[in-house]
This record gives C-alpha cells, structure tokens and sequence, in this order.
C-alpha cells in the first residue's frame, strides 16, 4: 500500500513536477499541495493519466486557519476503484481569491463547491450555480469560519400575533461557556523563585 | 384552430412529503408530466454539527455522529472511531473488533429494511413496511441491549466499544440470524416478481458505471450500475478481511437492481453476524491504554490511579496528535467518509463528514431528467437518502 502510494507520488511528481509544491505520505495517505491556478490541471491529470484513474469524486471541502495570510484550505479527497487507492489534493486561498471550480471535470463537485462557498465563503470561478446550500434562505455569514460564533447572531421563532416566523438577535438565558480544561497530563511544572539558578553553571 | 400556449408548469415537492423520506424541498418544472429539471433545496434540518464538533473533546463529538445518519446510527460512529484511531495510533482488541463489525452489519440490515420497504410503499405497496418493521424493531431491542438505547447508541468509541456484551444478547441476535432470512423470504415474495413493483422500478433512474463516479456515488449506487466495489473488500478495515462474505453486484444501474443487491445484502449481513458471533472468545472490547479509554466503573471505585483517569478523560479528555486523516467505512448508504484535522489539542480542529446520500441527492437533475413525475419518488426512493446526514 504504501509503496504503491509512494510509487504514485514519484509518477506524478515526475509528470507535474513544477505545479506539485509538496507531497507527503502520512497515516498512508498521499497528500499532493498546489497552486489554486492549477487544480484543474492537476485534477484532469489524475483523473485521465492511465496510472492514476482517480476517476471517483469523493470530497471537498475548506478548513478555516484565521492566523494565516492565505486563511483557507481547500481539500480535494479522490478515489481510484482500479488502483484501489485515495489521494488528497490541498490548496491554500483566502476570502478575495477565486480558486476555479472543477464541476466541469467532476459533476459531483457541484455541490461539495455550494457547500465550502456557504460554510466559509470560499469563492469559485466558473461554477455554474454558486449558491447557498445548507443554511436558511437569506442567512448572513459563513458558518463554520473559526471567528464565527458557535451560536451565531439570530434565532427563530413563530410568531402568533404576527403570523409567521420572524427572526431575532440571539438571547441566551445563559453565555455559552467554554471550558478550557487544556493542562498537561502531569500537571503545571511549578518553579520555585531560585530554581532557575539550579541550572546556570556557577 | 388557435393555438393554445403550452407553458411549463413549476411545482413544489416537499418540504413535507411523505416520499421525500424527510424533509426535502424539490422545485420541479414540468412538461406536462415530463420532468424538465430538478432543483432540490437541502438545508432544513442543518444542526451545524461540524461546527458543534469543533467545540467537543473528540469523545463528546461521538453522539452527534448517531443523529446523522439516525437508520443506522453506529456505522457513523465507527468512521469517526477509525479516524481518531489511527491518528492516535491504536489497535483494538479482537473482541471489540467483532462487536463492531457484528453491529455494523445489524445496522445494514436497519437501513436496508427501512429503505427497501418504504420505496417500495412510495411506487404504492403498503404491506412490506408492515412486515419490515418488526424485524427492525428487534435489532433495535439488541441495539439497546448493547448500548442502552434504540437508536443514538453512541457504543462504538475511539478506543473500541463502550461495553461488554453478555452472552444472552449474542444467543438473542444468534437466533435472530436464524429465523430472520425467512422474513426477508416473505418480504421478496411480495416484491421481487411483483408486476406492479417492476413496472415502476426496472428501468427507471439508469445509470451509468462511469456517471456514477463522477457523481461521487458509492455503495449500493456504484454496484447496482455494475461497479464491483466495497470498501469492506477493497480496502477492509477491522476483521472484514477473515471473515467470509460476497458482494452482490448489479448490471442495469436502474432502481430494481438497486433493489435487488439491497435484499441480497441483508442475506450476507445475516452471514457476517453469524461469523462475528462464532469468532468471538472473551477479552477485552477496548483499548487498555488508560490515557483513552476510561476505565470501568468498578475499577474506578477501587484505584486511586483510575479515578485520576477517569476525571481526566471526562472533562479535558484526550490529546491527538496533530494531523490529518481520511477515514471511510461502507455504511449502508455507501462511503461515509470522516475528514478530520487535529491540531494537537483534545478537540478536533476540523472534522469533515462525507456523507453518501449528499452526493447521491445532488444528481436528482440529472436522474430525474426526462422521467415522469411519478418515477422521481421512486428514484429518490432508491437513493436511500436520510436527511439526518444530507443536512448535517
């Protein structure tokens, strides 16, 4: 398994040399990293390269990390059925940046593209239908963004005097608490004043 | 003669409709009776769950896993299980290898007998859910026995299973696989040659082997067009790989098929149950890493050492290395997939569900396409969508 992966690596890194900036195996599993410009490039080649045939379209999907430049992570997840192998494409983009939508190569990634554009606000060009697809109709931001709040900003309600649903900022009887149980196993490493002394050289 | 003016007719299928199994929106335009497009509007039952999971320790994000795909509530936890599995870098022991794959299997058999009983009440036959559904509250008795309750099971842990089966319940499912073919005999005889039933299903929703997985179809989407391919064979996870099973595969791609391998596989299920319970010897059901699994309640009550393990891992919970993993099961629905990203902390970072019946549902345009507006609630049927997992 591993030395197939590893094999496949070489293939397509020698086929793709300059657009591929990384590819690591890791927990058996091959993750190539591109340039946004060249993921349907990238993507066509291990569809139609008869040693990839990465022909079944499993996933995509963003991951949101706020402290970058380039803030998301598109990842592309894509199966072999004649390799019987899996392979993960990532690229890096942020909130102004169009990555080029793949829908053309892979029909299924119609959806999976609405999805990461709704969550996160991920723009993609050429995509033939970029709406939102999970959240309410009219809804304002994008949900799973790290600096979105776990309990968002409205809430719904039926209204009996008015007749319909009608929408209001969150009221919560209690603020969501966030337990920070994060310390080490072994507990805090407590210094003394004039422990630090212990290790200087006299 | 004037002419009259022929318009297409745009019509709403859902969001309550008893064939949409759930809660779906269809915005169909029609020619007369002509499906001309499909729009499906998802999203009403979004709970945000991978937002919810970012703020659990990995061990809280195993009950939102049941509410997913809640036919079949343990096959999802066992993704997410494999997952934080092999970042952490842990083996399960063979028993609890077996437990899970034996309630894997009685979770196939849920969600077939569900989804094949009621497809076959929206192309208009009542009896079969009449019949389906006492076997199915049976498993869902041994899922209670095993976990406590019906359906949100939250049994299958990082780490193994929550808990130890006694030996009753394995002699209860035991004589469950014995008698259960006959009921699915019965439910085949009312179906599999009925002349309505073909009508409506046998060359309806065709499709092709090489559309399929492009669609990003997977399970029993992928084998009714002729695909042979089961993650279970192709890339086996737990014991799959010892025991003995086949895979039905289809040749038409239409809804009967899909039928079809849908009955065949409850037979091969009741086989797999059968196998698990032959193999199974005592030991333990989970990891006996202590820094994961929590220890016993009786253990706990005695080891100062245990108590310490047990309020640590119930309130910080478990540190996971940093990295990323992709880890796939084949649920009864087709791959349901697990996309999780660890920062090193005791939540996860990122956690991705892939769900099948998302990609199955996103090609009603184009299944649906040219068919009549009757066929649409039978292709929908033989999807096999549940909206816990479509929405998530």
């Amino acid at each position: 398994m591993i030395e197939a992966l590893q094999e496949l690596s070489d293939h397509i890194q020698a086929t793709l040399a300059e657009t591929i900036a990384k590819a690591t195996i890791v927990h058996g599993e091959l993750t190539l990293v591109v340039e946004a410009e060249d993921i349907l490039r990238v993507l066509k080649f291990l569809r139609d390269d008869s040693q990839c045939r990465f022909v079944c379209f499993i996933d995509i999907c963003g991951v949101d990390y706020p402290q970058r430049e380039n803030r998301f992570d598109v990842v592309y997840h894509l199966l072999s059925p004649t390799q019987n192998l899996r392979i993960r494409v990532k690229l890096e983009t942020h909130e102004a940046r169009q990555v080029p939508s793949v829908s053309s190569l892979f029909a299924g990634a119609e959806w999976f593209e609405r999805e990461a554009f709704d969550l996160y606000g991920i723009l993609f060009s050429n995509h033939p239908d970029l709406r939102r697809l999970l959240t309410d109709y009219g809804f304002r931001g994008h949900p799973l963004r790290k600096d979105f709040p776990l309990t968002g900003y409205v809430e719904v309600r039926y209204d009996d005097e008015e007749k319909r649903v009608v929408y209001e900022p969150v009221k919560l009887a209690q603020e969501f608490r966030s337990f920070d149980f994060e310390s080490p196993w072994e507990g805090a490493e407590y210094l003394l004043p004039g422990d630090e002394k212990a290790d200087q050289n006299p | 003669m004037a002419e009259a003016e022929v318009r297409n007719f745009t019509i709403n299928f859902g969001p309550q409709h008893p064939a949409a199994h759930g809660v779906l929106r269809l915005v169909m335009e029609l020619d007369g009776e002509v499906v001309e497009r499909v729009d499906p509007h998802i999203g009403l039952l979004h709970r945000g769950t991978e937002k919810l999971i970012e703020y659990k320790t990995y061990l809280q994000a195993v009950p939102y896993f049941d509410r997913l795909d809640y036919v079949a509530p343990m096959n999802q936890e066992h993704a997410f299980a494999l997952g934080v599995e092999r970042l952490l870098g842990i083996d399960i022991p063979r028993r609890g290898q077996l437990i899970r794959v034996l309630y894997a299997e009685i979770g196939r058999i849920l969600s077939h007998l569900l989804n094949v009983t009621t497809q076959a009440m929206d192309v208009g036959a009542l009896t079969p859910p009449l019949w389906g559904f006492e076997p199915r509250e049976e498993l869902m008795v041994f899922y209670e026995g095993a976990s406590g309750s019906r359906m949100h099971a939250g049994y299958v842990r990082p780490g193994g299973v929550h808990q130890d089966l006694p030996q009753k319940l394995l002699d209860d499912i035991y004589a469950f696989c014995e008698r259960f073919p006959k009921q699915l005999d019965d439910i085949e005889g009312l179906l599999t040659d009925n002349r309505i039933f073909k009508q409506r299903n046998v060359d309806i929703g065709v499709v092709s082997l090489e559309d399929a997985f492009a669609w990003g179809f997977s399970g029993v989407m992928v084998r009714g067009s002729g695909g042979a391919w089961d993650l279970r064979k192709s890339q086996p996870y737990e014991c799959y790989d010892e025991l003995d099973f086949d895979i039905p595969v289809g040749k038409n791609g239409d809804c009967y098929d899909r039928y079809l391998i849908r009955m065949r596989e409850m037979h091969e299920s009741v086989r797999l149950m059968k196998q698990c319970i032959e193999l199974m010897q005592p030991g333990p059901v989970s990891s006996i890493d202590g820094k994961i699994v929590p220890p016993s309640r009786d253990n706990m009550k005695g080891s100062m050492e245990a108590l310490i393990h047990h309020f640590k891992l119930y309130t910080e919970g478990y540190h996971v290395p940093a990295g990323e993993v992709y880890s796939a099961v084949e649920a009864p629905k087709g791959e349901f997939g697990v996309y999780l990203v660890s920062d090193g902390s005791n939540k996860p970072y990122r956690c991705k569900i892939r769900a099948p019946g998302f990609a199955h549902l996103q090609s009603m345009n184009f299944m649906c396409k040219g068919h009549l507006l009757a066929d649409c609630s039978a292709i929908l049927g033989s999807m096999d969508v549940v909206f816990g997992e479509v929405d998530r």
